[in-house]
């Protein structure tokens, strides 16, 4: 009983790996059949600065700007969340404990 | 007031950046507070405020994604967050969820499908309120039925109790949840996110309404690490569908960084007032959030049969939706800074 469970716990790892490393080859494949939209955006208002640097990069690769919105995101809510730390401590609000009470 | 706007890269509009501030701390309030995502409150939002529909989905998953970090974090703290068990049950998650996004390919194929998925969440959510209250109705006549006997309730009572039952059924492999205090087959976490994830791929939602209570009810977490482990799951998916959304270039990331502003401070304020409220505190309040999300589902799908007043139903929904928001996270601020005041307090004066 329990080596059969050990091999159907494999089956179902390996299925699930297999579906995550697949998935984007399916999605990319089903995306070639639909209509391509494609959204270009307007740089010329935004002069040579850091947003126009931002919209360029968004017009040249959806790739590279996707990596980097995944990198900022979660970076920044570590970043804010270890400040909002410092002033949890500051006001002095225990932030290690806690009561379960239903 | 120019500098009130800030010109968007991407989509090319300007936006009232203060109000991106003032929906992403109300959001991040009840995000952090009841572990849902919240897209059906920030959408509208978004919308209002100018974005296109298209990029209001994307910004808001990406944003979504860092809030649900943050509250995650600090759950995480208090040791709401059950990583092992919200690990278990991304696994019947990402099945789900993918098993029931084909299964809507499928049915729009057949034939038009929007209006009976959007009637069965309203189906669900009904349920949801239903069950919930009930919960709280049997726990109150517990509580009731323990004073006529001299007793006091055991204070991690619950009214519905599902989850023993399903403990009971011990299938191999059999795993300890530490944080979540719970025994039982790996198979329930991961038949329930299986179930959850499929209903919110049909349903097309993030799935943390859903998932919440399944946690509670049927896994049998205590409310508090319910919300963690939820919002942790959040986290995980939101950073799925932000890379998704901004892959396909639906994604204004300069909105998403504004929103985080607000969501930071509000997440923060959500998570430590659930240390400060009792579980049956929180699943009352989500009740009232299930309320909400099921009035403003109700709206949208009655506009249809009253074309003429479309325009005014639409408003109303979305002012139902700005308003809630406000009040539900109105509420749970006080009750922090309440809780904050009262917890200072008597720590001055035990160095008194």
């Amino acid at each position: 009983m329990k080596l059969r469970m050990q091999k159907l716990w494999t089956w179902l790892t390996s299925l699930a790996l297999a579906l995550v490393v697949f998935m984007p080859t399916l999605a990319m494949a089903a995306k070639k059949k639909g209509a391509n939209v494609v959204i270009v955006a307007d740089t010329r208002e935004l002069g040579d600065g850091i947003m126009a640097w931002w919209a360029n990069l968004y017009n040249e690769s959806h790739l590279y700007f996707a990596i980097l919105t995944i990198i900022i995101i979660p970076v920044t809510g570590c970043i804010f969340g270890l400040l909002a730390d410092v002033v949890m401590n500051h006001i002095g609000i225990d932030l290690k404990h806690r009561e379960i009470s239903e | 007031m120019d500098w009130l706007y800030v010109l968007m890269p991407i989509s090319g509009i300007e936006i009232f950046w203060p109000g991106l501030i003032i929906l992403g701390l109300g959001v991040g309030i009840i995000g952090g507070f009841f572990g849902l995502g919240g897209a059906w409150m920030v959408t509208p939002g978004l919308n209002i405020l100018g974005f296109p529909m298209a990029f209001a989905i994307g910004t808001d998953v990406a944003h979504m994604a860092g809030k649900s970090l943050i509250s995650t974090m600090r759950h995480g703290k208090f040791g709401n967050v059950d990583y092992k068990l919200g690990l278990t049950m991304l696994i019947g998650t990402i099945v789900g969820v993918e098993i029931g996004a084909q299964m809507i390919m499928w049915l729009e194929r057949l034939g038009k499908v929007d209006e009976v998925v959007r009637w069965l969440y309203v189906v669900l959510l009904i349920a949801l309120a239903w069950m919930v209250f009930s919960d709280i109705a049997i726990r109150k006549r517990k509580e009731r039925e323990a004073e006529q006997r001299g007793e006091t309730l055991d204070k991690n009572a619950t009214g519905i109790d599902w989850a023993t039952k399903l403990h009971a059924i011990k299938i191999p492999p059999m795993v300890q949840f530490h944080a979540a205090g719970i025994t039982c087959s790996a198979w329930l976490p991961i038949t329930v996110s299986l179930a959850t994830g499929w209903l919110a791929g049909i349903l097309g939602i993030g799935g943390g309404l859903i998932r919440m209570p399944a946690l509670v009810y049927l896994v049998g977490c205590p409310t508090h690490v319910a919300v963690g482990t939820d919002l942790f799951e959040v986290a995980i998916s939101g950073l799925y569908g932000a890379a998704s959304y901004t892959f396909k270039g639906r994604t204004e990331l300069v909105a998403a960084l504004i929103m985080l502003v607000g969501a930071a401070v509000g997440a923060q304020i959500g998570a430590v007032a659930t240390k400060y409220i009792r579980g049956y505190g929180i699943r009352v309040a989500f009740g009232a959030a299930v309320i909400g999300c099921l009035c403003s589902v109700v709206l949208k799908l009655i506009q249809p049969y009253f074309p003429a007043y479309a325009g005014f139903i639409n408003g109303v929904a979305t002012v139902f939706v700005l308003a809630f928001v406000t009040i539900i996270s109105v509420y749970i601020a006080v009750k922090m800074v309440n809780g904050a005041k009262a917890e200072l307090a008597a720590k001055r004066q035990r160095q008194a």
